[in-house]
């Protein structure tokens, strides 16, 4: 029988057969920044924010299978500017106007940004031309912000069992689409109360009349970084999902 | 005593929010005084910078012509040139019209919008041409340092000159780090 | 909204062709862009709910592959290989051209429907090119002259069928066979020897044989094979190869630009390929084989579909293969549809599936879970043509040709600046000198081994060799003479990458298009050494952090280049600190333009 052990950084984390690195982290209550993982959701290794070494290979956490005696290095400098670069990418990608944006001080890629000390964008920005669907009575889309983690596309199918979203297009000219004759949030099957309209890790899927609700100062990630949110709050979600 | 450090300071296509919130400062501005004297800036009303300028902020992104020529004598006074604030950072705001053809925004505006009355374009040599997309500053000249936020609080602003003037790397802790 | 029964019964009818099947989606499709030059939103529609899929499903793969559209094409789409040597040759040029004599633009489709014309990625004609597509047929060896009468056949509207069947012509072209070329096996050769010594001793040959894959990879064909029939073990270590179906999948999906063998292969080796196909069948245990065909290889179906069929009769596929019991197999052709990306193994399993061609993650392997989830061995077309040889003349045949750790011979696509382009076989061990004296290349600036996701060397290293322990390569050799720019060739390679990233993961997607920005402003002359820094770590970045092998390989081109031409950038640097990435003046043109102004207040300099 194996003790079932790897090490994260140097420290012994427990693991259950079956997990990923990520699940193993998650409920060692370790932080391993992602931006695409939820326990609720299968894993589909899309952002590449969780890339760690594993016995000195480059993995993303949250695929990887958790084996005997792994050696994980995560909290290095390298892995750090890694996501630096990755969350950089993803600002310029987009639009991403943080002054303007109901998300703004409760979105992760933004406190993922403030973790690893963005401070500038370092490449120029792409401005690409997306398109908002305001029809929805209760949920707004707005594909400027979209950075297609398909966190909504995963929740819609495994959680809510419908077929709201999909990613459409190829390469930087990916989109998100809506299931509906259409094309629009109205028409679709997607309610407020569904996780797709609720796990949206940015602005994209906001639901209507509740921006700005919260002062700035006291929103989730004004005063807690990102680390510490996470693991408290995944850590119990981990545990309900898979034990 | 060192010599004072020279600040110039400008908004481009700002608001100059971020020149307010540098005031929030509040009464630390008399220990600022200390440290540092002011070249170019609207506070000054200084229209050009000197020579030698050690520390440039400028806020606001690229809209135009003279926004160009105007961030360039900064480039070239200053050592240190800093974005200050989301417009420089990334166009901020304004670059919402990077969305809708320039064409489209000055017909808008000056030909077919509501309510216009003797529809042409301003052609006054000394009115600033519209660049066709707003740009943050690093996209047109080498940048030192970022200073992200809309804006910058005082602190943040007291925490990076301070440092500079001690000459540090600026570094921000965690709770003076925002976008927004 | 209307439309007409017989559209709708079109469309039905080609789905139940298909016999509803989702793994069929893009084969559905195909059909459907053909017949209407599009996927219309009521065909896409239609398919979607016969299949019962999601029609966001259903529009994600056509917005996925580059050969279908939902805008409407025109009835003759004329596409251009934007391949470096096609440019070289001239595509660009001859596209003006026929863009002027057609009065319409790449990229668009003229106003009375009748034709459209648009550049796709290499069309593995690099050896006969400036070439092309019509309807999805080859167009080779393009010229003014053959220009000047595709537009007179289009103006008549004479249907592709008619055309002069010299314009589509396509030769072989082997300059220099060798062990594979030289001796092909009698049909049924291969199997009637597995079945007289038995699959292990087959296998053992293989084995003996040394044979690594020829897709690039070099993975021990041998050993792939044994682990897929061996097949996966459940998590408390038990095995469950008693409930697994296997499957056997040829990669025939040769997209990396330069690369041309399997065009032959399958244009005159086929039989020996399918039996190689059907030998592995034998060995691991499956009963299903699928040719995944790239969809710019067309022209070659028919034929290979007749091989198939004769195949069969002759009871080499089917039921009880030569009279063995319980061996049974048989292979459906599949075709692409566009899209590089599906030359990488899963990726082209989800293809096989009807889905959008994104690389699954690794583990599981496809040899524990490929196609359908079940274990699958996906080999190149050059390996199952070995594979078909070593089982018919043995294993010490082949491994005593080549070096120690790459066995056999290596079938090669030699395109570029050299007098004899074409295919040439060596043994592994070959200098590229010799190989560039060979085909007629002289004052060589660099040579791209293994194409755009290989490396680029120049002179200093011709004395290197082929083979997986010095320089791999699937089979791309671009030959580049002096004349040449250096980084023309890498922003060819990078706008490649940039056009085939599926778009799945951050660093390829994002990367690979700032990667492309960067080196246009390089060539554009708007760079200073400045640039050079944040190009190399960026390249670097891309490389080490991407989910697949094209986002790891995609920047490529830029390290390849920055390490053996650095002076290529130096020379285009200008000598201040920095540099707009944009043009500075021709970004007021719309203001001055619209106040009528043109003084000198008006312009600025970059």
């Amino acid at each position: 029988m194996s003790e079932n052990t790897l090490t994260i950084d140097g420290k012994p984390v427990h693991f259950k057969d079956g997990d990923t690195i990520m699940e193993a982290a998650i409920r060692a209550g370790i932080y391993i920044p992602h931006l695409c993982h939820d326990p609720e959701l299968k894993p589909q290794g899309n952002c590449k924010m969780c890339e760690v070494k594993v016995n000195g290979r480059n993995c993303s956490a949250c695929t990887f299978p958790a084996a005997e005696g792994q050696k994980v290095l995560n909290n290095i400098k390298e892995l750090n500017e890694n996501r630096r670069i990755i969350v950089q990418m993803l600002f310029v990608e987009g639009n991403h106007l943080c002054p303007g944006c109901e998300k703004s001080g409760n979105c992760k890629l933004q406190a993922i940004a403030y973790s690893v000390g963005m401070m500038e964008y370092r490449f120029p920005l792409i401005y690409p031309k997306r398109e908002m669907d305001t029809s929805h009575p209760d949920i707004l889309l707005d594909r400027n912000r979209c950075i297609f983690c398909e966190m909504c596309v995963r929740a819609g199918r495994e959680v809510d069992g419908k077929e709201v979203f999909a990613i459409s297009g190829r390469g930087i000219g990916n989109h998100l689409i809506v299931n509906s004759p259409s094309g629009l949030l109205k028409d679709s099957l997607l309610e407020v109360t569904d996780k797709a309209a609720n796990v949206c890790p940015v602005g994209a899927i906001i639901i209507k009349r509740h921006g700005f609700e919260v002062p700035i100062g006291q929103r989730i990630y004004d005063k807690k970084q990102i680390a510490e949110v996470s693991v408290a709050t995944e850590k119990v979600l981990e545990e309900k999902v898979h034990g | 005593m060192a010599e004072k450090l020279k600040i110039a300071t400008t908004s481009l296509g700002g608001c100059f929010g971020c020149h307010m919130s540098f005031l929030d400062i509040d009464e630390r501005i008399i220990d600022l005084f200390d440290l540092v004297e002011f070249d170019r800036s609207p506070l000054t009303d200084i229209k050009h910078c000197s020579e030698y300028v050690d520390i440039g902020l400028i806020e606001g992104g690229v809209c135009n012509s003279e926004n160009v020529h105007t961030l360039r004598e900064f480039r070239k006074s200053c050592k240190v040139l800093i974005a200050v604030g989301a417009c420089a950072i990334n166009g901020g705001l304004p670059a919402l019209r990077n969305f809708i053809p320039l064409e489209e925004c000055l017909a808008e505006s000056y030909l077919t919008g509501e309510g216009i009355d003797n529809p042409q374009i301003p052609s006054d040599i000394e009115l600033p041409l519209l660049l066709d997309k707003v740009h943050p500053i690093h996209e047109l000249v080498k940048v030192d340092y970022f200073l992200p936020g809309c804006p910058p609080s005082g602190n943040a602003f007291w925490r990076f000159i301070t440092d500079l003037a001690a000459g540090k790397t600026p570094t921000l802790p965690y709770d003076l780090v925002h976008y927004d | 909204m209307t439309w007409s029964e017989s559209k709708q019964e079109k469309v039905l009818a080609i789905v139940s062709k298909h016999e509803i099947r989702q793994t069929r989606l893009l084969q559905i499709l195909r059909e459907v862009q053909d017949e209407f030059h599009c996927v219309p939103k009521n065909a896409l529609e239609i398919v979607a709910a016969e299949l019962g899929l999601a029609r966001t499903k259903v529009e994600g793969v056509v917005q996925f592959y580059s050969l279908l559209s939902l805008e409407q094409q025109g009835r003759f789409h004329i596409l251009f290989s934007d391949s470096i040597t096609d440019q070289f040759q001239g595509s660009r040029e001859l596209m003006d051209y026929l863009s002027a004599k057609l009065g319409v633009k790449p990229g668009q489709t003229r106003s009375d429907g009748k034709v459209s014309l648009g550049f796709t990625s290499c069309t593995g004609l690099c050896d006969q090119g400036p070439a092309g597509l019509v309807n999805g047929h080859w167009l080779s060896r393009l010229n003014e002259s053959r220009i000047d009468r595709i537009v007179d056949l289009v103006e008549r509207e004479v249907p592709v069928s008619s055309w002069p069947l010299e314009f589509f012509h396509v030769e072989d072209n082997i300059q220099s066979p060798g062990l594979l070329l030289q001796s092909p096996i009698d049909q049924g050769e291969a199997l009637k020897q597995l079945v007289r010594e038995g699959f292990e001793e087959i296998f053992m040959e293989i084995n003996r044989s040394g044979l690594r894959g020829r897709g690039g990879a070099g993975f021990e064909t041998a050993w792939k094979w044994r682990f897929c029939a061996e097949g996966p073990e459940d998590y408390s270590g038990s095995s469950l190869v008693d409930k697994n179906e296997r499957f056997v999948v040829c990669n025939a999906d040769e997209g990396e630009p330069g690369t041309f063998k399997d065009r032959i292969l399958l244009n005159s080796y086929a039989h020996q390929v399918f039996e190689g196909m059907t030998v592995c069948a034998g060995i691991v245990g499956a009963k299903q084989g699928f040719l995944y065909l790239r969809g710019e290889y067309l022209r070659l179906r028919p034929q290979l579909e007749a091989i198939l069929a004769n195949r069969r009769a002759k009871n080499f596929l089917g039921k009880s293969i030569l009279g063995r019991n319980g061996f049974d197999f048989d292979i459906e052709i599949h075709m692409g549809a566009g899209a590089y990306v599906c030359g990488e193994e899963s990726a082209l399993i989800e293809s096989l599936e009807g889905k959008r061609g994104v690389p699954r993650v690794r583990p599981p392997y496809p040899i524990d879970r490929g196609y359908l989830d079940q274990p699958t061995v996906v080999n190149n077309v050059e390996t199952f043509a070995a594979v078909a040889a070593i089982a018919a003349y043995g294993g010490a045949w082949f491994a005593t040709q080549g070096t120690d750790k790459s066995k056999g011979s290596k079938i090669i696509s030699i395109s570029g600046d050299c007098e004899r382009p074409g295919i040439y076989e060596y043994d592994f061990g070959i200098s590229i000198a010799e190989i560039l004296m060979d085909c007629g290349a002289e004052n060589t600036l660099a040579v791209q081994v293994g194409g755009p996701s290989g490396g680029i060397i120049s002179g200093k290293e011709y004395h290197r060799k082929l083979a997986f322990e010095d320089l791999g390569t699937g089979g791309s050799f671009m030959i580049f003479n002096k004349k040449r720019d250096v980084l023309e060739i890498v922003r060819n390679f990078t706008h490649f990458f940039a056009h085939e990233s599926c778009g799945f993961c951050t660093p390829c997607r994002v990367g690979t298009t700032l990667l492309k920005n960067e080196v246009d402003k390089i060539c554009d002359g708007h760079a200073t050494s400045l640039d050079l820094v944040g190009l190399s770590s960026l390249a670097k970045f891309i490389k080490t952090a991407s989910h697949c092998g094209l986002g790891q390989s995609a920047a490529n081109p830029v390290l390849g280049s920055l390490s053996h031409f650095p002076q290529a950038y130096k020379d285009r640097f200008k000598d201040v600190v920095f540099e707009p990435g944009f043009d500075l003046d021709e970004s007021l043109e719309t203001a001055r333009r619209m106040s009528a102004r043109d003084d000198p207040w008006a312009h600025l300099e970059q």
